[in-house]
């Protein structure tokens, strides 16, 4: 269990990006975290990978205060971040250098088919497209099995059709080993395909707006009727939340 | 075929040229200037259109390099001369690798020496001269360290900002794997400035050579800044002129051993395809 409490961030030049979030997330659960750009979804996603330290509140990974980098818990950047002096095989397997070099090779190769870049391990980084370095970067993250896992806007840079590919991917994986899910996204549909919650954001400072239970059954069809009754619900329900008070307008 | 369709296939296959007959064809056009002047001083000291006396021809030149190197005595002096470069270099470029990076990588130390080395960065390196004489003796010792000033300083710099400047975000990339301290300078940190060291260390050579000669001229024995200093004072100028062109060779030489020496671990770059 994934237990945020009272997390609170400022940065160092007074930017409050999170104030007195709480958030339970279950073992096993998919949560999408949505909010408009700056709201502090990188932020939050940063304190729970433990690369930043919360200013108050903390958060607690079954019962383990989380303060650093945590082996159980992994994350693909907003950004793929790929070392360039590495080969894409070395990049995804740049977290395993404690296994074997055969079950290396093993796992490297199964990520790298899992997001459809089978053959490519040779390649250098700056030989691939924004897209393939980005589905890089998530094998990367995949590859280390962690128990939960935090995605930054993942899809963001890819074309229509391999981001829907990809999201049943992910989700088909989720499905398998069930690790915690945590992804931050813009995209409504991207949270109804792949979450059994949506957590709405609010900026400046950024905090919980809303919680919105997703009750679709599995396997989600996005033209689905229902699917896309809820999509409809979902927006609505983001635009009401969204709509700033005239008061707030003002300041 | 009309006139008209000539002109536009011209068009199309301009642009699909292969780069490699450019550059080929470019290496000539820049080798075409000075072959042809020296083959003009030849011909015009040949027929007697000008005398050779103080410019000497090029078969006058390479007949000297021919007569120095028969002897041996051309080894002799490039030993000398590359002896102590390479001491000069190493020392100069090793102490400037440890200090840049500690300086690059620690906020504090940085503070407390880099106004300090900057200060005496702007003191024109040859004025220690008469200093490292009378410290070291005018033999080897004073020399060496002219050189290794000479070396550190670009070094320093260069290793000093391409730490500073490696990307946090790359190195987020190796917190997030939970590389200790020691993994994340070997796996992150001199990967990501390696490029940058190259480029300060050849940067360091060249100003090693250029001082390895000023350290040659004010006093030697042996050495290629000798036979520079002997050919004056013997109005030789052919001697001058030879020693210029195995100083011009050994540099391009040394320079280009570097860059073999880290083609390998730098091929992931991206302008390295250009070259290869
Ligand atoms: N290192 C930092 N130092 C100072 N302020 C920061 C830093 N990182 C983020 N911020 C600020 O914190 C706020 C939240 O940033 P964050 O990156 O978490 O937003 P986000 O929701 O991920 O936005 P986006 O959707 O554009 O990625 C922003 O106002 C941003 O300017
Ligand atoms: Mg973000």
């Amino acid at each position: 269990m994934l237990e945020l409490h009272h997390l609170s961030k400022t940065y160092a030049n007074g930017t409050a990006a999170l104030r007195q979030f709480n958030l339970s997330i279950q073992p096993g659960e998919a949560v999408a975290i949505v909010g408009g750009s700056g709201c502090g979804k990188s932020t939050l996603l940063r304190l729970i990978s433990g690369l930043e330290q919360a200013s108050s509140g903390s958060v607690v990974l079954n019962g383990e205060t989380i303060s650093a980098p945590h082996p159980e818990v992994g994350l693909v950047f907003q950004e793929p971040r790929l070392l360039p002096w590495l080969s894409v095989a070395d990049n995804i397997g740049f977290g395993l250098d404690q296994l074997p070099k055969a079950e290396r090779q093993t796992r490297v190769q199964e990520a790298l088919a899992r997001v459809g870049l089978a053959g490519q391990g040779n390649k250098w980084p700056r030989e691939l497209s924004g897209g393939m370095a980005q589905r890089v970067a998530l094998a990367r993250a995949l590859v280390s099995r962690p128990g939960v896992l935090l995605l930054d806007e993942p899809f963001s840079a890819l074309d229509a059709l391999t981001r829907s590919d990809l999201q049943d991917h992910l989700v088909e994986l989720w499905q398998g080993s069930r690790p915690t899910l945590i992804l931050v996204t813009h995209d409504i549909e991207e949270a109804l395909v792949i979450a059994d919650r949506v957590i709405v954001l609010r900026p400046k400072p950024g905090r919980l707006e809303a919680v919105i239970d997703i009750s679709l059954s599995r396997p989600r069809i996005r033209d689905a009727e229902d699917f896309e009754t809820v999509k409809r619900q979902l927006r609505a329900a983001l635009e009401v939340s969204l709509q700033q008070t005239p008061q707030e307008r003002v300041s | 075929m009309s006139a008209a369709d000539n002109a536009l296939s011209v068009v199309q296959e301009a642009p699909v040229q292969p780069a490699a007959s450019v550059i080929k064809r470019r290496w000539w056009l820049g080798a075409a200037l000075p072959l042809s002047l020296a083959l003009g001083w030849e011909l015009a000291v040949l027929f007697g259109l000008a005398e050779g006396r103080l410019l000497p021809t090029p078969s006058r030149i390479l007949a000297t390099l021919w007569s120095l190197s028969e002897g041996g005595e051309l080894a002799v002096h490039i030993g000398a001369t590359l002896s102590r470069v390479a001491a000069g270099f190493f020392i100069g470029a090793l102490v400037a690798l440890g200090i840049g990076a500690v300086a690059g990588y620690s906020r504090t130390i940085r503070a407390v020496i880099d106004p300090s080395i900057q200060g005496l960065r702007a003191i024109p390196s040859l004025a220690w001269v008469p200093l490292f004489i009378l410290w070291l003796g005018i033999f080897e010792a004073s020399k060496i360290t002219l050189i290794a000033v000479g070396v550190f300083f670009p070094v320093y710099l260069g290793v000093s900002a391409a730490v500073l400047s490696v990307d946090r975000k790359i190195v987020e990339v190796g917190r997030i794997f939970r590389l200790s301290g020691r993994k994340l300078v070997t796996r992150i940190l001199i990967p990501a400035i390696l490029p940058n060291v190259v480029v300060a260390l050849r940067t360091g050579l060249g100003l090693g050579w250029m001082f390895v000669v000023a350290a040659e001229i004010m006093g030697a024995s042996q050495g290629l800044g000798y036979l520079l200093v002997d050919g004056q004072q013997l109005g030789k100028p052919e001697q001058i002129l030879s020693a210029i062109l195995v100083f011009a060779l050994i540099g391009k030489l040394t320079d280009g051993l570097i860059v073999a020496l880290s083609t390998p671990f730098l091929r992931w770059q991206d302008h390295y395809e250009a070259h290869h």
